[in-house]
C-alpha cells in the first residue's frame, strides 16, 4: 500500500497539515489538482498539490509533477514536507491508523520490527501532531500510537494525548510502549489525573524471567522498569494489554509466564500473542528467533487455554489457521493491518481463508513451512 | 533520567549475549521466605509468601537452601525460582513491592471486618437429627424464640459493623418454625440498612419441612437466600436427620425443588453432614446430588462436637475414616466431571482458589486471621453473643469459654475488642502459631481457635494430635498430588473455580 508520495516542491518553507480533496467548495486544508487550475477557487486552501508539471502559475505554496493521487481519498491527512514529500498521515477509509511519536527508543529488542533511530526527533513529530489531531474526522473509531518508545516525549507525550481526548472523545487510543516509562511514579501518576477512559496502553512481556526479557529487549533492568510500571498502571486505573511476540527465545518459558500474568497482572485487560514479523531486525537475528509456528502449537495452546480458563481476555495476532491447533482458533484475530495484510497463492483455495488472518507481507520470505490450504470438511 | 539509558546519535546498537544480562556472574542467591513438603515419594512442594507452589522433584528444597542451584545447571528450575520469588540475586528483590501487593491482596477479604451475622432465631426443631446437640422439640416459644429486644439489639451491633455489606444468617432449631421472628427482623433490618447506608444479604438455614406458599413469596420478594440440609439418598437422609413419624428426605427434596422453581436453582444449597452411617456411602451420596441436579455439593467435615472427643486416638480414626470418604466422594465427583456434567466440590474449591489464584478467599471456616469475631458473629435465641456457631453449641454443654457479651448489655466496642476478643487473637494467626508457621500449607490453611479448645482443651492446639490439622493437611496433598498427576483435573479444577464450564 502506497503512503507517500514525492513531487517538487514550490514555495514551501515548513511542513503543512492538510486534509486533502479534489472538490474546492469542500473544507479542507489542502487541494489536489490533476486537470486544469481553478484560480479563484485555491485562494481558500493552504496548499495546492498537482499532476502538472508547471509552478511558476500557481501563486500558492504547492508540489506539482506529482505522479499521482490514486492512493489518497476524500478527506486523508497528509503532511507535506519541504522537499517535496507527501507523507499520508491519516486515511479516513481504514481503521488502522496510527500516530507515529518518535524513532527513539530506550529498548532495542531483538524482533523489533522498526529498528529504533538515535536522532532526536520528538519536536519534528510532536509539531505535526498537534497539526494532524484536531483534523482527524471526529467519528474515527480507532488510533494507534507507536513508536519508537511514544513516552520518551516526556511532557510533550502527555500534551498529544490531552490534545486527543479534547478532540476526539469517542475514539479509542492504542498507545504502544514499553511501559518502563511507568516505572516511575510521578509520570505515571501524571497519566492517572488525565482519568482518559478510552486509552489503553499495550505492554510487551516476553518472559517471566527477568534475565530472558531483558535479552529479548536488550536493556538491562528492563524487566523491573516494565512490571514496576504496569503496578503503577494498575494503581492509577490505566487499561493495560500485555503483547507477547511468539519467537524461540519467548517459546520455552510460554507457560510460565502465562501463569506470571495470570498470577502477578490479573489486572490487564487484554493478552495478545502475536506471531513474529519479518521486518527490521527480524531477518538479522532470525536464526535466534526463528521456531516454525507449528512447532509452538502445544504450548501456545497450553498457555493462551490456562489464562481463557481463569477469565483473561486472550488473543492470537498475526497467526494463520492453517498453523494454528484448532482447539485455540476461537482466539485467533484478523490483527494484521490492511496495508501490509497478505495471504499466498496456496490460500485461494482455503476453504477459512474469510476468517483466516493471513500473513504480514514481509513474511513472504520467511513463514511457517506448513501452510497448507484447509479443505471444506 | 528517562532518556539516561538513550544511546546517542553516534552509538551502535550491536546486540548483546544472553549472558550479558544477568545480574551476577558468581551465581550466589539470596533465599525469600518459602515453605515445603512431601507430596509423596517422587515429589515435593514449595510455597512461597504468597501461596504460589512449585512442585518439584523430592530434595529440591534442600538443593535450594544449600545455595547449590544455579542457571546453569538448573536452567529452568532456576528461572521459576527468581521468577515465582523463592529466591533473589538481591537481598531485597527489586520488585518486592509486587510481592506486597500481592500479599496485601490476599489477605484482603479482612479489609472490611465482620460480615456474617448469625441469629439463631429459635431453638426450636420438629427433628431430632442424632448429631444436633442444640435443638429442642417444644412449643414453647417464649423461652426458646429470640426475643424481640434481642432481634432489634442484633440489628443494631449488626449496623455498627465496619462492613458497607453484611450478611444476615437465620439459623436454628428449625428457623421456620419461628418465620413471624424472620418476617419482624428481616423488616427491622431492611429500614435499618437505609438509615446506615448498607446492603444486606439474607440468608435462611432450614430443613425446608415447614415450608409453605406464604413463606415462598416472602423469600422471593425479599431475595432470601435458602440453605439446606441434605445428607444423602433417603435411608441415609432420613437415619441421620430424624422427624418423628414422618420423612424428613421427602420433606427436603419437595422443599428443594419448590424452592427452585420460585427462587431459582442460584438461591438455593444444600449442605452435606457427614455422619458414620454416610461415611460408607460416598459414592451413593454424590450420585443423589448429580440425581437432584445439584451443581455443587459441600462435603462438610465431621463436627468435632459430635463425634471428636478429647480422645487423641479416636480423632486420629475417625478424621482417617473422613479422609477416605471424603477422597472416594471426590474421585466420583471428578469422574462426573471427567464424564462432561459439571459439579463442583465446595471445600475443594475454596482451597484450591487459595492455591491457584491470586485472589482473597474468605472462608470463615478456613482462614487466618480466623473466621471468628473478624468475620463471623454469633447472636444466640437467648441473646448471648458468641464468637461462631460451634462456640454456641459448647455453650449448651455448659462451656462459656467463647461467650463475649450479651445483646443490649454490652457495647460493640467490649464485644469485639474485648477482653475475651483480645484473648483469642492470640491464638487465631496461623502464621503465629506453632506447627502452622512453618507448614507449607499456610496461606491455604487457617486457624480454628474453638476447635483446639474443643478437641485439645486449649485455644492454641497441638499439631501433631490435631484432627484438623490431620484432615486439611491430608485433603491439600491430595489435591496437589490430583493435580500434579493428570493435567485433566487440573483443568477440572479450574472449572471449579470460575465455575466457568
Amino acid at each position: 500500500m502506497q503512503l507517500k508520495t514525492k513531487g517538487k516542491p514550490h514555495n514551501i518553507f515548513y511542513p503543512v497539515v492538510g486534509r486533502v480533496t479534489k472538490d474546492h467548495t469542500a473544507n479542507a486544508e489542502i487541494l489536489l489538482i490533476e486537470g486544469e487550475i481553478p484560480t479563484d477557487a485555491i485562494t481558500r486552501f493552504s496548499l495546492v498539490l498537482t499532476t502538472l508539471d508547471i509552478d511558476k502559475a500557481i501563486d500558492k505554496p504547492s508540489v506539482y509533477a506529482i505522479p499521482g493521487f490514486e492512493h489518497l481519498s476524500e478527506g486523508d491527512i497528509v503532511l507535506v514536507n519541504t522537499s517535496g514529500m507527501i507523507n499520508t498521515l491519516y486515511r479516513v477509509n481504514s481503521n488502522h491508523n496510527f500516530l507515529l511519536f518518535t524513532e527513539r527508543c530506550n529498548s532495542n529488542c531483538l524482533m523489533c520490527s522498526q529498528p529504533p533511530k538515535n536522532r532526536d526527533d520528538t519536536s519534528y513529530f510532536f509539531d505535526t501532531y498537534k497539526q494532524l489531531i484536531p483534523l482527524i474526522p471526529k467519528n474515527c473509531f480507532e488510533l494507534g500510537i507507536t513508536g519508537g518508545e511514544p513516552t520518551l516525549l516526556g511532557e510533550r507525550f502527555f500534551q498529544l494525548l490531552e490534545l486527543l481526548a479534547s478532540n476526539l472523545p469517542e475514539t479509542e487510543i492504542h498507545c504502544l510502549t514499553n511501559g518502563r516509562t511507568f516505572a516511575w511514579p510521578h509520570i505515571t501518576n501524571r497519566l492517572g489525573e488525565l482519568s482518559y477512559n478510552r486509552l489503553m496502553l499495550g505492554i510487551p512481556i516476553y518472559s517471566d524471567y527477568y534475565q530472558l526479557h531483558d535479552y529479548v529487549v536488550q536493556a538491562k533492568g528492563a524487566f523491573d522498569q516494565t512490571i514496576q510500571g504496569l503496578y503503577n498502571l494498575a494503581k492509577n486505573n490505566i487499561r493495560v494489554e500485555l503483547r507477547i511476540v511468539l519467537h524461540k527465545q519467548t517459546i520455552p518459558r510460554l507457560a510460565q509466564l502465562a501463569k506470571f500474568i495470570y498470577k502477578n497482572l490479573p489486572f490487564a485487560e487484554h493478552i495478545t500473542f502475536m506471531g513474529l514479523e519479518y521486518q527490521g531486525y527480524t531477518p538479522h537475528n532470525i536464526d535466534k528467533l526463528w521456531i516454525d509456528p507449528v512447532d509452538y502449537s502445544d504450548i501456545l495452546s497450553e498457555a493462551i487455554n490456562y489464562l481463557s480458563d481463569y477469565g483473561m481476555n486472550v488473543s492470537i495476532y498475526n497467526s494463520q489457521l492453517c498453523t494454528t491447533p484448532k482447539n485455540i482458533w476461537q482466539f485467533a484475530r484478523k490483527s494484521i493491518s490492511d496495508w501490509k495484510n497478505i495471504y499466498l497463492d496456496e490460500c485461494n483455495k482455503c476453504a477459512v481463508l474469510n476468517e483466516c488472518g493471513g500473513l504480514f507481507q514481509s513474511n513472504a520470505a520467511k513463514h511457517s513451512a506448513y501452510i497448507k490450504a484447509i479443505m471444506q470438511e | 533520567m528517562l532518556t539516561d539509558s538513550l544511546p546517542n546519535e553516534n552509538a551502535t546498537r550491536k546486540f548483546k549475549e544472553f549472558e550479558y544480562f544477568g545480574s551476577k556472574s558468581d551465581f550466589s542467591y539470596y533465599l525469600l521466605p518459602f515453605r515445603f513438603h512431601n507430596i509423596n515419594e517422587q515429589r515435593e512442594i514449595l510455597v512461597n509468601e504468597i501461596g504460589d507452589f512449585l512442585i518439584v522433584p523430592t530434595g529440591t528444597a534442600e538443593l535450594i537452601i544449600e545455595r547449590k542451584i544455579n542457571p546453569i545447571a538448573y536452567p529452568e528450575l532456576y528461572g521459576d525460582l527468581i521468577a515465582n520469588f523463592f529466591i533473589s540475586e538481591q537481598p531485597i528483590p527489586s520488585l518486592i513491592d509486587v510481592l506486597a501487593t500481592r500479599y496485601r491482596t490476599k489477605k484482603s477479604f479482612l479489609d472490611y471486618f465482620t460480615s456474617l451475622h448469625i441469629f439463631v432465631i429459635s431453638l426450636r426443631c420438629e427433628h431430632t437429627c442424632h448429631y444436633c446437640q442444640v435443638s429442642r422439640v417444644t412449643s414453647d416459644k417464649s423461652r426458646y424464640d429470640m426475643s424481640k429486644e434481642h432481634i432489634d439489639a442484633g440489628i443494631e451491633m449488626m449496623m455498627q459493623s465496619p462492613n458497607p455489606h453484611v450478611t444476615m444468617e437465620f439459623q436454628g432449631g428449625e428457623a421456620l418454625l419461628a418465620f413471624d421472628n424472620i418476617i419482624y427482623a428481616v423488616e427491622k433490618a431492611k429500614e435499618a440498612a437505609i438509615m446506615r447506608k448498607k446492603t444486606v444479604s439474607y440468608v435462611i438455614c432450614t430443613n425446608l419441612a415447614p415450608l409453605t406458599e406464604e413463606m415462598l413469596i416472602y423469600f422471593k420478594e425479599n431475595n432470601i437466600l435458602i440453605s439446606t440440609s441434605l445428607d444423602g439418598p433417603d435411608f441415609i437422609h432420613n437415619k441421620n436427620r430424624h422427624k418423628p413419624h414422618s420423612n424428613s428426605y421427602q420433606y427436603a427434596v419437595n422443599g428443594i425443588i419448590k424452592c427452585r422453581e420460585e427462587l431459582g436453582a442460584e438461591n438455593v444449597s444444600a449442605l452435606l453432614t457427614t455422619t458414620n452411617l454416610s461415611l460408607q456411602y460416598p459414592e451413593e451420596i454424590v450420585d443423589e446430588y448429580v440425581r437432584l441436579g445439584f451443581k455443587n455439593m459441600f462435603l462438610r467435615p465431621i463436627s468435632p462436637y459430635g463425634f471428636a472427643t478429647r480422645n487423641e486416638g479416636k480423632n486420629k480414626y475417625v478424621t482417617q475414616e473422613f479422609l477416605e470418604f471424603y477422597k472416594k466422594a471426590l474421585k466420583k465427583i471428578i469422574q462426573y466431571n471427567l464424564d462432561g456434567h459439571f459439579i463442583r466440590e465446595d471445600y475443594a474449591s475454596i482451597i484450591l482458589k487459595k492455591m491457584l489464584t491470586p485472589f482473597p478467599v474468605g472462608y470463615v471456616d478456613l482462614q487466618s486471621p480466623a473466621g471468628l469475631i473478624n468475620s463471623v458473629i454469633v447472636f444466640n435465641y437467648d441473646g448471648e453473643i458468641y464468637a461462631t456457631d460451634e462456640s454456641r453449641m459448647l455453650a449448651e454443654m455448659k462451656d462459656f469459654t467463647f461467650k463475649l457479651g450479651t445483646l443490649g448489655i454490652n457495647t460493640y466496642e467490649e464485644v469485639f475488642y474485648g477482653k475475651k476478643s483480645l484473648e483469642l487473637s492470640e491464638a487465631f494467626l496461623n502464621e503465629s502459631l506453632p506447627g502452622c508457621s512453618d507448614c507449607a500449607f499456610q496461606s491455604y490453611c487457617g486457624a480454628d481457635p474453638v476447635f483446639n479448645y474443643t478437641t485439645q482443651g486449649d485455644i492454641y492446639g497441638h499439631r501433631p494430635t490435631s484432627s484438623f490439622c490431620q484432615r486439611n493437611m491430608e485433603i491439600m496433598r491430595h489435591l496437589i498430588e490430583l493435580m500434579d498427576s493428570d493435567k485433566k483435573i487440573e483443568k477440572i479444577f479450574r472449572t471449579w473455580i470460575t465455575g466457568k464450564n
